[in-house]
């Protein structure tokens, strides 16, 4: 038996480090853990909750704005603050982008080339390369002189002996299946992904002045005021005609790119339909209301919970049952503190205890991370695209059906085929295909409003912190790309008394609990087989497949075994 | 030296690069970088060199908003400068390889290419428990840092947590953060300061320095004069609105559609030093102001501690409606914006002025590094 340590696992956010034991070739036992801590929800308290956000949203640039968005709710839900309709949409359009931004930027910057090798696309035939690309979609670049163009300029770096970016891959690596023409398609789509996602996210810096980390939300509205006749208005005619063409283009780049892209490559990988099924538990908050008021009920992605992978049925979200386990996380436990500590008194004592570096593996029999263990009814979960796709599928909700259906008909594969590393991946796609065309409505809804003279965009009632309580808590939740999110804010005397934020990553990103059950990439790795342990491709496969972010996975606040409650809207 | 045109041209050729698209992208360069036209061959020879400069990026107590910012690139786009300005090979991010592949590379260019790679930082350094809150391959981030900067031609810190700490050092900073020309002391740091960095800014620095094998002018804090060396008030879209007296009193107000100044709602824009207003962000498409929210001063000097309250009201603009140079912008008015922090309003009390940092934390926000350029 063999130890593979990964260090640094690249083409994330952030530090994890893999330790896995290979065992004739296939992966016996796995350990992720966190390398890097920062401590932001400690720098939270003391200051003034309007801001909270800004600071929050700090946690992490990639899933950028998903931390405000649950921060201004959080504190909107404290102080008890409605906001404008108008708000709603600016911030459901923001996020909606974000995601489908994400999604694209993660399936071919962060891991593409976990199945495309670039090498390869060197002995492509261009023409054949054409009429593959032709023959999956409808984009507008898929002629053979462009394909040419592509292999021309991958060959000048390739014989520049300056690979740049590429330098360190595992090209001729035997689990690299792709053809020739699939791989060179997929590196010319890869270069086009580049340039259309900083086209695209300009969406954010209309509504928000940039991104990463638009500026624009407030605790009870958005700053992005509305006026049919001011060219000043951050929400006129013109960036509303602007945000239409973008959208166009997202919704090209989602159908003509993307998605078949998607679906190409896996048919190349089908074993990977059966690898890395995880845990096989879904939770899921639930997000994008349809009406005016958070009912879960109007959620496009609804909320609830899928056990075992049974999807005969959709267990309610009961708040209760979430735990966090410090276990075998590089903090203090709080001996004495059972089960059931309000976030009141949740603490936060990091305490690292692995070797001292520079070390060459960790005591994974200790305490092996600075991410903590998130459990719900003592179960660790999967939360993300596929908890989201499952659960709405289970829900029978008829976007989602439609839109999974389509894709498992054209992968002539069944719904089993879901609960993969390929289904993770699969799942992200088809959820960048739900969302894109919910964004042209959501900008419909504003210009109507500003045809009709509705422009409020903030509703003032409590910016003046002198209209505040002695003391108030709240929570805000969303359903962020990598997964769900919640916030959790305590004020006190017009200050933030305790933040805390339990974040997608940290579901899945987590280390071994008290009972020592595995954490979701724990759980996924086992069964894996690995080829070469020095080139421990398969093991990227299927961690990069739950799209890892651990500058989010990472915060702190809470003791073992504390509860938090997320209160019944319905 | 000019390589001859011929060689010049093949050497594009070879990279599937048009001299056209490489004249426009070094012509956006010399505009941000305030340079006249007649460096333009230069320019141009100098980013389609044979072989290209190397590029480490490291990534430590970071958020990735730098990493993502820099993909925004737009004039060059990020895959002109990956695969033709430079050979970007250790990027965590974005590298291909993973684990002991991503380790050699870097032992590879520290070793090999000594000298001559540039590294970028993004994110800051814990120096508290031995360095124990951010460890990479088994290694401290400050480990790395010392070694790999200490073995480059430049360094370049991108985004506040690199230039000093950031958002990680703001009290009560838990982990002991400094950034890099803190943590590493000795080093020529250049500052590309911001919450995150401004990629046009970064890229016309790196073209500068392929260009003229030098570093532009900086501040005292080690930041370019180009990006960092004008009032954001000064330059602003709603400066006139400033001058006759026209402000938003009330998000979403008449004045708020009508893009008044946002001087009341908090905005820093007359402490702040950025070209945000001019370069703007995301190809040029907006900034923050603009967005209707005030500025952060995002670019400033530890500004998480010492420009928040970030809703507060500035206790007074230096001179209603007079000059303020970038000059006048150190100690005395990040001073001036605490008293008034402390000394005005509801606010004011709401928040604890900021904890002193830890033993070894580095000294008070405006004490120039003993490696900076004085102006």
């Amino acid at each position: 038996m063999a130890r593979i340590v990964v260090d640094p696992i690249t083409r994330i956010e952030g530090h994890l480090r893999i330790e896995a034991n290979l065992d004739g070739g296939i992966i016996s036992d796995a350990w992720s853990s966190g390398t890097m801590f920062r401590g932001i929800e400690l720098v939270l308290q003391g200051r003034d909750p309007r801001e909270a956000w800004i600071w929050a949203q700090r946690i992490c640039g990639v899933c950028t704005m998903v931390h405000a968005i649950a921060s201004v709710r959080a504190v909107e839900n404290a102080l008890q603050i409605e906001v404008p309709a108008n708000a709603r949409t600016v911030r459901h359009l923001i996020a909606g982008a974000q995601m489908i931004h994400d999604h694209v930027v993660h399936f071919y910057h962060l891991h593409a080339l976990d199945w495309v090798d670039v090498a390869s696309a060197l002995k492509a035939d261009p023409a054949k390369t054409a009429q593959l690309a032709q023959s999956i979609s409808n984009s507008e670049k898929s002629s053979a002189s462009y394909f040419r163009g592509v292999q021309q300029r991958i060959k000048g770096v390739v014989d520049s002996g300056q690979l740049s970016l590429f330098a360190s891959g595992y090209w001729g690596h035997p689990a690299y299946l792709l053809p020739p023409e699939a791989n060179l398609m997929a590196v010319a789509h890869y270069l086009e992904a580049l340039s259309w996602q900083s086209d695209f996210i300009r969406i954010h810096a209309i509504l928000g002045g940039k991104n990463p980390h638009p500026q624009s939300f407030l605790v009870g509205g958005m700053s992005t005021a509305m006026d049919p006749n001011e060219p000043a208005a951050v929400i006129n005619p013109e960036t509303i005609g602007q945000m239409r063409e973008m959208i166009r283009g997202a919704r090209r780049f989602v159908e003509d790119y993307y998605l078949p892209d998607v679906l190409a490559i896996a048919s190349f990988y089908k074993d990977w339909f059966s690898l890395g099924e995880g845990l096989g538990n879904f939770l899921c908050y639930g997000d994008y209301p349809a009406g005016d008021h958070d009912d879960p009920a109007t959620f496009l992605f609804p909320r609830g919970i899928v056990m075992g992978r049974d999807m005969s049925r959709v267990w309610p979200v009961d708040p209760s049952q979430v735990t966090e386990s410090v276990a075998r996380a590089w903090y203090e436990d709080s001996a004495g503190h059972p089960n059931g500590l309000p976030p009141a008194m949740g603490e936060t004592k990091p305490k690292y205890s692995g070797p001292k570096a520079p070390f060459d593996h960790l005591d994974v029999d200790a305490k092996y991370s600075w991410v903590k263990a998130p459990r719900y009814d003592g179960k660790p979960m999967e939360v993300g695209p596929l908890a989201r796709m499952i659960v709405g599928y289970a829900a029978g909700r008829k976007e989602i059906r439609d839109a999974v259906d389509g894709a498992l008909k054209a992968l002539n594969a069944p719904p089993a085929f879901l609960f993969s590393t390929l289904g993770r991946v699969a799942s992200r796609a088809i959820e960048a295909s739900i969302m894109v065309n919910q964004l042209e409505g959501w900008v419909n809804q504003l210009d109507d409003n500003l045809a009709h003279g509705k422009t409020a965009i903030f509703n003032p009632v409590r910016w003046d912190p002198g209209t505040w309580p002695d003391s108030a808590s709240g929570y805000g939740l969303h359903e962020a790309p990598r997964g769900s999110l919640g916030h959790w804010v305590e004020i006190k005397n017009k200050a933030i008394k305790n933040y805390q934020a339990v974040v997608p990553t940290t579901w899945n990103a987590g280390p071994r609990d008290a009972q020592g059950l595995r954490g979701a990439y724990e759980a996924a790795l086992l069964k894996t087989p690995v080829a070469d342990a020095a080139r421990p491709l398969e093991i990227l496969r299927t961690v990069h497949s739950f799209d890892p972010c651990m500058a989010c996975a990472v915060h702190v606040i809470d003791a073992q075994g504390r509860k938090f409650t997320i209160p019944r809207v319905s | 030296m000019l390589p001859p045109q011929t060689d010049l041209n093949n050497a594009l050729k070879a990279r599937g690069v048009t001299r056209r698209q490489l004249v426009k992208f070094c012509s956006a360069m010399l505009a941000t970088l305030a340079l006249p036209d007649r460096y333009l061959n230069r320019a141009v020879a100098a980013v389609s060199q044979a072989k290209k400069p190397v590029l480490v990026w490291l990534q430590f107590q970071d958020c990735t908003g730098c990493s993502e910012s820099m993909l925004r690139s737009s004039h060059p786009g990020v895959a002109e400068i990956v695969l033709d300005l430079l050979s970007w090979e250790y990027h965590e991010l974005v590298m291909a390889g993973s684990g002991d592949a991503a380790s050699k590379i870097l032992e590879r260019i520290v070793k090999e290419e000594k000298g001559k790679y540039i590294v970028i930082v993004e994110g800051a350094i814990p120096m508290a428990d031995d360095g124990m809150f951010c460890t990479i391959g088994g290694r401290t981030a400050i480990d790395i840092a010392r070694e790999v900067c200490a073995g480059a031609a430049a360094t370049i810190a991108v985004g506040a947590c690199a230039f000093d700490g950031g958002l990680v050092r703001s009290g009560p900073n838990p982990t002991g953060a400094l950034g890099v020309q803190e943590a590493v002391p000795g080093l020529k740091v250049v500052n590309m300061a911001g919450c995150p960095h401004n990629p046009a800014n970064t890229v016309a620095l790196l073209v500068h320095y392929l260009t003229f094998h030098d570093i532009p002018d900086l501040d005292q804090y080690n930041r370019p004069l180009f990006a960092y060396g004008r009032v954001i008030h000064d330059m602003c879209e709603r400066r006139a609105h400033y001058d006759a007296g026209r402000f938003v009193t009330e998000w979403g107000d008449d004045g708020h559609r009508k893009g008044w100044c946002l001087y009341k709602m908090g905005c820093k824009g007359p402490e702040a030093t950025f070209n945000c207003p001019v370069v703007q962000w995301n190809d040029h498409t907006s900034w923050p102001v603009r967005a209707g929210h005030g500025c952060i001063a995002c670019a400033s000097p530890r500004f998480w501690d010492h420009m928040s309250p970030f809703y507060q009201q500035l206790p007074s603009v230096p001179g209603f409606g007079v000059e303020v140079s970038a000059g006048e912008l150190g100690l005395g008015l990040v001073g001036a914006t605490l008293a008034g922090v402390t000394a005005h309003g509801l606010i004011g009390i709401m928040k604890s002025p900021p904890k002193p940092p830890p033993p070894g934390a580095g000294g008070p926000v405006a004490e120039a590094p003993s490696s900076g350029r004085e102006n």
